[in-house]
């Protein structure tokens, strides 16, 4: 269906953007204009998400020119799916920055490049066009770049500058991978490349344009054994700004890796997603051994974002309607849950002036909101029933079964198991047992921020307990996938 | 034409990844940038290389080079220019900050300040 209301979620924060610099000088006027601005974008998303639940694939032709020619923005119901998490995400950590982010940063166009940040991720989500989705992945990195060092402290500048060249190096490769699908098919439309690498004369180049893609996204999104730049610099920014790192600039990468190897590079199932399958097996086992023997609240967490990376990866690489439907909700109940985690640690930084678990204690005697608000969303990273994280790895586990794979059932029962293990450790270390002796924050009051840790854990708690609706939505997500026909039809001939 | 431009592509990404595996900043920035030079190289050659014809579809027909090539490395050439300037000011901060641009050196540096 052709509708102009495809390019809103890119639109919105956009022109937040241009409006906010013009009010550079205001602070109030930036606060409330994004404040409104995040607001409606998260409506809309729902929106978009009601309009997509019933099967439909949006359309959007940018100048109206028709694929293979010009570029089409495409929502179906995962791309539907990721846009209302980013929005439910952009609007609970604007909440959060308002309340915690230094006047310096407030002033050095943090709120602009925020909006900027969700330009590039909702059009990496919405496009239709690979080349496109080259030019919205960097204006994504670009803001990135600079959320990362914004403030200057030591430790961002010299982890920010690492993480840029990973990135631009990854960025290379990404010019060189769409270079080599070209060649081979004359399109970057990726309906069109979905109808025309397969009649490439020369498969073995298909295939290995697969792997560049596969090297390329895997960096962005921390795959076994790409991963060594994320616990670094995911550490060093403020709270407010790793938390939507960690929950949104990852799972763009796994998005993409799930677009692609359900849409364009399923000719060789066999070998790319068993290479799948083994990585992400892989990068659950290591991402979560390494946060048994850390000690820092935010390194774990950091460390836990590649373990839950690995199931998506692992979940996509069995290639079944319901493993890929696991994989999608997985990507959901992440987002939530791991922004909900790296907030709580941000109010426990706050309160405590450390991030070294040994250094706390006994928080949940003072603090105790923020104790609980922690064990749940914990427990929902975990998978405790009734919690979201359950039900996700209910459903890889039941793929598991259905298609004979016990590596799977095993590798998500154990690293589950490793999971609840780390978390209960940051419970014990920092909430549980005796009190000791914090900086006395008098004026600090941590109600104010509170808000934002319990919006998210009410959603893994309501992810977990409507389990059954989420459910109904990712299935019909993955069988659009399953089924790229349909995707396919619909991009090039709806216009005709 | 295609085999010489492929030998300055595999020496532009031999001296690019050289580049970045080296302990200064400002050589990995000039090694990134070699390495985006072959990028686009390689994708004007993937679009295949034609002589003496304008990249404009007339009525009358006749030869024309593949424009979308072009319009690529125009867009990624505006890119590779904002990364490029912005981790130029990158290095020169962190240079001023930490004291150093070795990044080996960087290492040991604590993050308090």
């Amino acid at each position: 269906m052709n509708t102009n209301l495809v390019i809103g979620p890119v639109m919105i924060p956009l022109a937040t953007a241009i409006i906010l610099i013009i009010f550079h000088r205001r602070m109030l006027a930036q606060k409330i204009i994004s404040i409104i601005s995040v607001s409606f974008a998260l409506l809309y998303a729902c929106y978009l998400l009601y309009r997509a639940s019933d099967g439909t694939i949006l359309l959007f032709y940018a100048s109206n020119w028709v694929p293979p020619f010009g570029i089409a923005m495409v929502i179906d119901m995962l791309s539907a799916l990721m846009v209302t998490a980013s929005g439910i995400l952009g609007f609970v950590c604007m909440i959060y920055s308002l309340s915690t982010m230094d006047e310096g940063r407030l002033r050095n166009f943090y709120l602009p490049l925020y909006q900027m940040f969700f330009v590039g991720i909702n059009g990496s989500l919405i496009t239709g066009d690979i080349f496109n989705l080259f030019v919205f992945f960097e204006i994504m990195l670009m803001s990135s770049y600079v959320l990362l060092v914004l403030g200057s402290e030591r430790g961002q500048l010299r982890e920010g500058f690492k993480y840029l060249i990973i990135n631009i190096v990854s960025s290379s490769f990404f010019l060189v991978a769409l270079g080599v699908v070209y060649s081979l098919a004359g399109t970057m439309n990726m309906a069109d490349l979905a109808v025309k690498l397969p009649q490439a004369p020369n498969q073995g180049l298909v295939t290995m344009s697969a792997m560049l893609f596969l090297l390329v996204f895997g960096v962005k999104a921390a795959i076994f054994p790409l991963y060594f730049w994320l616990p670094n610099s995911y550490h060093q920014p403020p709270p407010a700004i790793s938390a939507i790192f960690g929950g949104l600039l990852t799972k763009v990468g796994v998005y993409v890796l799930i677009r692609i190897f359900t849409l364009i590079f399923i000719g060789d199932v066999e070998f790319t997603h068993s290479i799948l399958f083994v990585l992400g097996v892989l990068t659950m086992f290591f991402g979560v051994i390494i946060t048994i023997s850390q000690t820092d609240f935010r390194m774990i967490l950091s460390y836990h974002i590649i373990s839950q990376v690995g199931y998506m990866v692992m979940g996509l690489g069995m290639f079944s309607v319901l493993a890929v439907a696991g994989a999608i909700f997985h990507m959901l109940h992440n987002i939530i849950v791991k922004t909900g985690l790296f907030l709580a640690s941000g109010i426990t930084q706050e309160v405590t002036g450390t991030t070294d678990l040994h250094k706390m204690g006994g928080l949940l005697h003072r603090y105790p909101w923020l104790g609980w608000t922690f064990f749940v969303t914990a427990m929902a990273l975990a998978g405790v029933p009734p919690l979201s994280g359950f039900f996700s790895k209910f459903m890889l586990i039941q793929a598991g079964a259905e298609l004979g794979n016990y590596y799977s059932i095993a590798a998500v029962l154990g690293v589950g198991f490793l999971t609840l293990f780390s978390m209960i450790k940051i419970f014990l270390y920092a909430f549980w047992g005796e009190e000791k002796p914090v900086p006395e924050r008098p004026d600090f009051d941590y109600k104010k921020i509170m808000p934002a840790c319990l919006l998210l854990c009410g959603i893994a708690v309501c992810m977990g307990l409507g389990a059954s609706y989420v459910c109904d939505f990712v299935l019909l997500a993955a069988e659009q996938l399953m089924n790229p026909q349909l995707y396919i039809d619909t991009v090039l001939f709806a216009a005709i | 034409m295609e085999v010489m431009m492929s030998i300055l592509i595999g020496m532009l990404f031999a001296g690019g990844i050289y580049m970045v595996l080296s302990q200064t900043m400002l050589r990995i920035v000039f090694g990134t940038s070699l390495l985006s030079h072959a990028t686009l190289l390689l994708l004007i050659t993937m679009g295949e290389l034609k002589r003496g014809a304008a990249p404009i579809l007339t009525a009358a027909g006749g030869p024309y080079v593949d424009p979308l090539p072009q319009a690529l490395i125009l867009t990624a050439i505006v890119i590779g220019f904002g990364t490029t300037a912005f981790s130029i000011v990158l290095a020169y901060q962190a240079y001023q900050t930490l004291g150093t641009d070795n990044l080996e050196k960087c290492r040991g540096i604590d993050d308090e300040h």
